[in-house]
């Protein structure tokens, strides 16, 4: 109830700022629309880049633009919960002895705008609303405890790293690019191995650091056709789907044998 | 041309396996074994999960072995009772395999024990073929008659009671070794992804005695069913076997298998053996290498299932 009191309120100053044209109005609103909101993953697939396209709009009648925008576009794939594991040398052979379990953490990330996040807005801002890998928030579970550590912490930078060589979690300030100063549009790139599930996307709009507007939409991956059906094959039927692999075996062999026959 | 397989959740070329299931293939087929302690390594190698890997590559073995296996029943070289009593040891050694596997899998350390068990198992094995495979070539070369039987014909296990009489082998030994090898062997197939058919071979050989005629034929037919019913536990059990990946090595394999028997053929049987080891101690020596120099990243990431 305060919140949306508080809200109104907000709203209510913005408006009568705005009709008295005293100062700086932050009214601005977003639209967004992706390219396509269910990628499905069929036999050829091998990626694919979704473009999110933007318009920055006044929300009101008689209200200006302020003129020059920064977008932070932040893609998250399905939460997972990831083991990371650490080698060492033990009697001569390298053998995991370390790990750390990361929990729920997305499962693709990408974080893209039109400039260096640091020139948007200041650490504390990019820190408050978790923006870049960095400032994203990735729970590691510590005991029984759930919690997020120091951005260098080994375990942290190595999934990062990691996740950032399989093109899964990815950060560019120049992702996101004007086509007018109020017109935009981001490249979101899915990689081949892009987990199946629900994505959210995240755009902020940042005027003189401030965030002054923010909006979500969604996308599907899903598994289509003869892929989603032997995905679902394995998973739910294991023992029956097992059976027809093995029998589609012996009916390789024995077409085999029966085509190369030689006496 | 790229395909996705939706198992191993990563697009591959599928002229690329294709072309592994052809050269592994035409290797199985010269030699008279399964190719899985090649394949694996291979398929892990380009990048499927090693779990995937294992649990696909049983049924690739499965399809090569068993038409092989269908060429030595139809030249009654194949001795069914001794291959159904390796296949009680067989199947319980599998399904221990598929229970071990599954262990180590939740604890992380699967790839560690593949990689020391394709170290030790192909290092030894290999080193014992070339061993023995160079002596032979030797001894033909000095114009000396080959060793038929190895010396000292009795070993304390075939005085081991339950004996049993099987005909077309002409072998009379005890059940306890017949199912101790069976589960062995069953055991290691169903971990290390293989049908474990270069073990299989010289085991029947020169422990049980089982005459060249039969052995190849024999253990095809146990490498089919511990192969067959991995694929089925696997699939049932850890959800990993990718239907599309092994049909493509499938069908490379049994076409490979086939111009492999005929080069096979035409080579003389110690030359044979003494390329099997050398490949064999190859791959084992490659192993061993990962093992030991230290890799390119510390850390690595799997997913946690959520079922775990």
């Amino acid at each position: 109830m305060t919140r949306r009191a508080a809200a109104l309120a907000l709203a209510a100053i913005g408006w009568l700022g705005a009709s008295f044209g005293a100062g700086e109005a932050r009214a601005e609103k977003m639209v967004v629309s992706l390219s396509n909101h269910r990628v499905a993953i069929n036999s050829n697939f091998s990626g694919e880049d979704l473009v999110l396209f933007g318009a920055i709009e006044p929300s009101g009648r008689g209200e200006q633009l302020h003129g020059k925008y920064d977008v932070v576009v932040t893609a998250t794939g399905p939460r997972e919960t990831y083991r990371t594991r650490r080698k060492a040398r033990v009697l001569g052979i390298w053998v995991n002895v370390d790990s750390r379990e990361f929990a729920q953490v997305p499962s693709y990330l990408a974080v893209l705008a039109n400039r260096p996040f640091v020139e948007i807005a200041n650490a504390e801002t990019l820190r408050r609303l978790r923006i870049g890998l960095d400032n994203f928030l990735l729970t590691q579970r510590i005991g029984p405890d759930l919690a997020d550590t120091v951005r260098d912490d080994p375990f942290r930078v190595a999934f990062v790293t990691l996740e950032n060589s399989y093109g899964l979690y990815r950060e560019s300030p120049e992702g996101v690019t004007f086509l007018t100063p109020a017109v935009f549009r981001a490249a979101v790139a899915l990689p081949s191995q892009v987990p199946v599930g629900t994505y959210s996307v995240d755009v902020k709009l940042f005027a003189d650091g401030q965030m002054v507007a923010q909006t979500t939409t969604s996308l599907e991956v899903i598994k289509a056709g003869f892929e989603q059906y032997i995905a679902d094959a394995a998973r739910d039927h294991g023992l029956l789907y097992g059976l027809a692999t093995a029998l589609l075996a012996l009916l390789t062999g024995w077409i085999a044998s029966v085509v190369f026959r030689r006496d | 041309m790229q395909i996705y397989l939706p198992i191993a959740d990563l697009p591959l070329n599928v002229f690329l396996l294709f072309g592994m299931g052809l050269a592994v293939g035409f290797i199985s087929g010269m030699f008279g074994i399964g190719g899985g302690f090649l394949m694996t390594p291979l398929l892990i190698f380009i990048g499927v999960p090693p779990a995937v890997s294992v649990a696909s590559v049983a049924s690739h073995i499965a399809a090569s072995s068993f038409s092989g296996a269908i060429a030595y029943w139809r030249k009654r070289a194949l001795d069914v009772a001794l291959a159904l009593m390796l296949l009680g040891g067989g199947i319980l050694g599998t399904a221990a395999g598929v229970w071990l596997f599954t262990k180590l899998r939740a604890l992380g350390q699967l790839d560690l024990v593949i990689g020391l068990s394709y170290v030790t198992l192909l290092s030894a094995v290999g080193g014992l073929m070339i061993y023995e495979g160079a002596g032979a070539i030797l001894r033909a070369r000095r114009g000396l008659p080959p060793v038929l039987r190895r010396p000292g014909s009795h070993v304390w296990f075939h005085g081991l009671p339950l004996k049993m009489r099987f005909k077309r082998s002409k072998i009379y030994v005890s059940a306890i070794p017949v199912w101790t090898i069976g589960f062995l062997i069953g055991f290691i197939g169903a971990i290390m992804g293989i049908g474990g058919g270069f073990l299989l071979v010289p085991m029947l050989i020169y422990l049980l005695r089982v005459p060249t005629v039969t052995v190849i034929g024999t253990s095809m037919v146990l490498t089919l069913v511990t192969m067959a019913s991995a694929t089925v536990m696997h699939a049932a059990t850890n959800q990993q076997v990718d239907a599309v990946l092994a049909f493509i090595l499938m069908v490379g394999g049994v076409i490979g298998a086939q111009f492999g028997a005929r080069t096979g053929q035409k080579m003389r049987s110690e030359r044979l053996r003494l390329l099997l080891g050398v490949l064999v101690l190859a791959v084992g020596l490659r192993f061993a290498y990962a093992l030991v120099i230290e890799p390119d990243n510390l850390y690595s990431i799997r997913l946690v299932e959520s079922g775990l």
